[in-house]
C-alpha cells in the first residue's frame, strides 16, 4: 500500500467525519418525520437487545464474581473488607456495566450492522432501495439505531443489576460475608450522581455503536474485502470512540455531582 | 399547473447538458449531452468501463454530476434534494446490472417492493405481482429467494420489480450481460414488448451489439405474442442510438445513421 500524502490523509478524515455528522443529523431527522418503519424497528430491538441478552448476563455476572473477589483481598488489608459490596456496585454502576456490555454489543452488533450494510452496499442494494423510492437511512439506519439505543439501557441496567448479585454471590459464598449488609452496602453506596452517570452511559453508547457501524457500513467500497473491512473498522472504531466518550461523560458528571 | 402538466408531457423526458463527473481524479464523464424524448427507446453501446452505468446513476439522481444539468420530465435534478428526488424516482424504473435483487426477500416480495412502501392492499399486491412475473415468463418462482434462481432468472425479476408500477421511464442496465443468446433474446423480447406494447420510453446500455440490432430490427406481434422481423428490412424509428468512449458521445442518432457512419472508430466497434 502506498503512504498517502499528509494533506491526502487529513482530507479523507475530515471528509469522513463529515460524512458521519450527516449521517447522524439524517437519521435524528428521519425520527421526526414519517414513515417510521416500525416493524424494522421491533425486528432489530429483538435481534440486538433479545440476541445479546446471554452475552451480556455472563459479562455482567462474572466481572461482578470477579470484582468482589479481586477487591476483597485489598480491602482486607486495610480491614475494610465489609466495603466490598459497596466497591462492586459503584464499579458495576458507574463504569464496568455500562462500557462491558456496550464492548460486547459493539463488537457483536457494530460488526453485524456494518457487514450487513456494505454487503447491501457493495450489491447494489442500497442504490436498488433508492431507486426504488426508499430512503435507506429511514429504513436501515434509523431502526438500528434506535433500537441499539433503547436495547442498550436495558441491557446495561441488567448486568449492572447481575453484576452486583454475582458479587453477592462471592462474597457470601466465597469470603463468607453477611448477605444482608452487603447488599445493604451497595444499595447504601448509590447516590443520584452515580445512577445519573451510569444511566446516560449507555444511550450516548448505543448511539456511537449504532451510528458509527452503519456509517461504515454504508460507505463500504471494493466488494468482498470492502465488506471485511468495514466490519473490522466498524467494531474497532465504535469501540474506541464509546471509550474516549466514557472518559468525557465521567469527567463532566464528577464535574457537575463530584463524584 | 395544467400547463406545466402538459409541457412535461410534451418535451423530452431526458436532456443532459454537458454533464461531467470525476472519480477518483479520472474524468469519466466529460461533457455529456444528449436528449430522450418520449416513447423513444435510446441503445447505449460503448466499452467497458466507458461510464455508462455511471450515467444511469445520474440519470436516476443516484449519484450528482460535477457540473452540467440533467432534466427528467422537464425537471432539473441536479440541484433537487433526496426527498424531492424519491418523487421523481417515482416514475422511473430501473434495472441494475447485476440485479440488485434484495436477498433477504423472496421474490414475490421483492417485486412488490414499491407496492408495499405505497400501501397497496395485499391482495391487489398479490395480483399485480402475479401480472408483472407473468410478463417475464417467471410466474412459477414467485415464492422463490434470489439466491436459488439463475442469473436470466434474477435479471428478468429485476425486469419485473421495475415495470410493475408501469413507470413513464425504465433504464436498463446491460439486461443481457453475461447470459446465453437464448435467455438474451428473452429478455430483449421483453424490452421490445415494452417498447411495442406499453410505449414506454427507454434507456438501455448493452454490451452485445447483435442485442441492439435485434432490438431495432424487430417489433411485437401482440396477435402471436412474440417478436417479429419487421418486414422488408425496416427499422424501428423509435429506436436510437448513443455510443460512449472515453467519457464522450461518439454518435447520436438513428440506426440507419449508426450501420452508414464513416468514423473509423465507430466501424472498428461495430464489425
Ligand atoms: N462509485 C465509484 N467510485 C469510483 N469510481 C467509479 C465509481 N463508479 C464507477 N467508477 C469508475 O467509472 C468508470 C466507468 O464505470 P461504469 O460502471 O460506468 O462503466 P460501464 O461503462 O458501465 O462499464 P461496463 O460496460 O463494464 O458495465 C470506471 O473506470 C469505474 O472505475
Ligand atoms: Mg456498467
Amino acid at each position: 500500500m502506498p503512504f498517502a500524502s499528509p494533506s491526502e490523509f487529513v482530507k479523507t478524515n475530515v471528509i469522513a467525519v463529515q460524512d458521519y455528522s450527516v449521517l447522524c443529523a439524517r437519521a435524528i431527522a428521519a425520527l421526526f418525520s414519517p414513515p417510521l418503519y416500525l416493524g424494522d424497528i421491533f425486528s432489530q430491538m429483538d435481534a440486538i437487545g433479545f440476541g445479546s441478552l446471554p452475552i451480556t448476563i455472563l459479562a455482567g455476572f462474572f466481572t461482578g464474581c470477579v470484582l468482589a473477589l479481586q477487591s476483597a483481598t485489598s480491602l482486607q488489608q486495610f480491614g475494610a473488607i465489609s466495603m466490598t459490596g459497596r466497591l462492586v456496585s459503584l464499579s458495576m454502576m458507574k463504569e464496568l456495566g455500562p462500557v462491558l456490555t456496550g464492548l460486547m454489543v459493539s463488537g457483536r452488533n457494530a460488526s453485524g450492522m456494518a457487514s450487513e450494510l456494505g454487503s447491501m452496499k457493495v450489491t447494489e442494494q442500497i442504490d436498488a432501495m433508492r431507486a426504488l423510492g426508499v430512503d435507506p437511512i429511514r429504513k436501515l439506519v434509523l431502526p438500528r439505531v434506535s433500537a441499539t439505543v433503547f436495547m442498550l439501557f436495558f441491557l446495561t441496567i441488567l448486568s449492572d443489576a447481575v453484576g452486583v448479585a454475582g458479587g453477592g454471590l462471592v462474597s457470601v459464598f466465597m469470603l463468607g460475608l453477611n448477605g444482608t449488609s452487603y447488599f445493604h452496602s451497595t444499595y447504601r453506596a448509590l447516590v443520584y450522581g452515580d445512577v445519573v452517570q451510569g444511566m446516560m452511559k449507555p444511550i450516548f453508547f448505543g448511539f456511537i455503536i449504532s451510528t458509527v457501524g452503519c456509517y461504515f457500513g454504508m460507505s463500504t467500497k471494493g466488494g468482498t474485502q470492502g465488506v471485511g473491512k468495514a466490519t473490522t473498522q466498524g467494531v474497532g472504531v465504535s469501540s474506541g470512540v464509546m471509550l474516549v466518550v466514557d472518559f468525557l461523560i465521567s469527567r463532566l458528571t464528577i464535574g457537575i455531582f463530584g463524584r | 399547473m395544467a400547463d406545466e402538466q402538459q409541457q412535461r408531457q410534451d418535451g423530452p423526458v431526458l436532456e443532459l447538458k454537458d454533464v461531467s463527473i470525476t472519480f477518483d481524479r479520472d474524468k469519466v464523464l466529460n461533457g455529456v449531452s444528449f436528449v430522450v424524448q418520449p416513447g423513444e427507446t435510446r441503445v447505449l453501446l460503448g466499452p467497458a468501463g466507458g461510464g455508462k452505468s455511471v450515467l444511469m446513476k445520474l440519470v436516476n439522481g443516484l449519484i450528482k454530476p460535477d457540473t452540467g444539468s440533467i432534466k427528467v420530465f422537464g425537471q432539473e435534478i441536479t440541484t433537487m434534494t433526496e426527498a424531492q428526488l424519491f418523487e421523481m424516482r417515482r416514475r422511473v424504473g430501473m434495472v441494475f446490472q447485476e440485479s440488485a435483487l434484495f436477498d433477504s426477500m423472496n421474490v414475490e416480495d421483492n417485486v412488490a417492493y414499491r407496492l408495499n412502501e405505497e400501501g397497496t392492499a395485499t391482495e391487489e399486491a398479490h395480483k399485480r405481482v402475479q401480472e408483472a412475473l407473468d410478463f417475464v415468463e417467471l410466474g412459477k418462482a414467485i415464492t422463490k429467494f434470489p439466491a436459488e434462481l439463475s442469473g436470466g432468472m434474477r435479471r428478468r425479476v429485476s425486469i419485473a420489480r421495475a415495470i410493475i408500477t408501469k413507470p413513464d421511464l425504465i433504464l436498463y442496465d446491460s439486461p443481457t450481460g453475461g447470459l446465453d443468446p437464448i435467455t438474451s433474446t428473452t429478455i430483449v423480447q421483453l424490452v421490445v414488448k415494452q417498447r411495442d406494447v406499453s410505449h414506454t420510453t427507454a434507456l438501455m446500455i448493452t454490451h452485445r451489439l447483435q442485442d441492439a440490432f435485434v432490438l431495432a430490427t424487430h417489433r411485437f406481434d401482440t396477435d402471436k405474442n412474440e417478436m417479429q422481423p419487421i418486414p422488408d428490412h425496416g427499422v424501428d424509428e423509435n429506436t436510437k442510438f448513443l455510443v460512449l468512449n472515453g467519457g464522450k458521445i461518439v454518435f447520436d442518432g438513428s440506426t440507419l445513421e449508426l450501420t452508414h457512419s464513416e468514423d473509423p472508430w465507430l466501424k472498428s466497434y461495430l464489425s
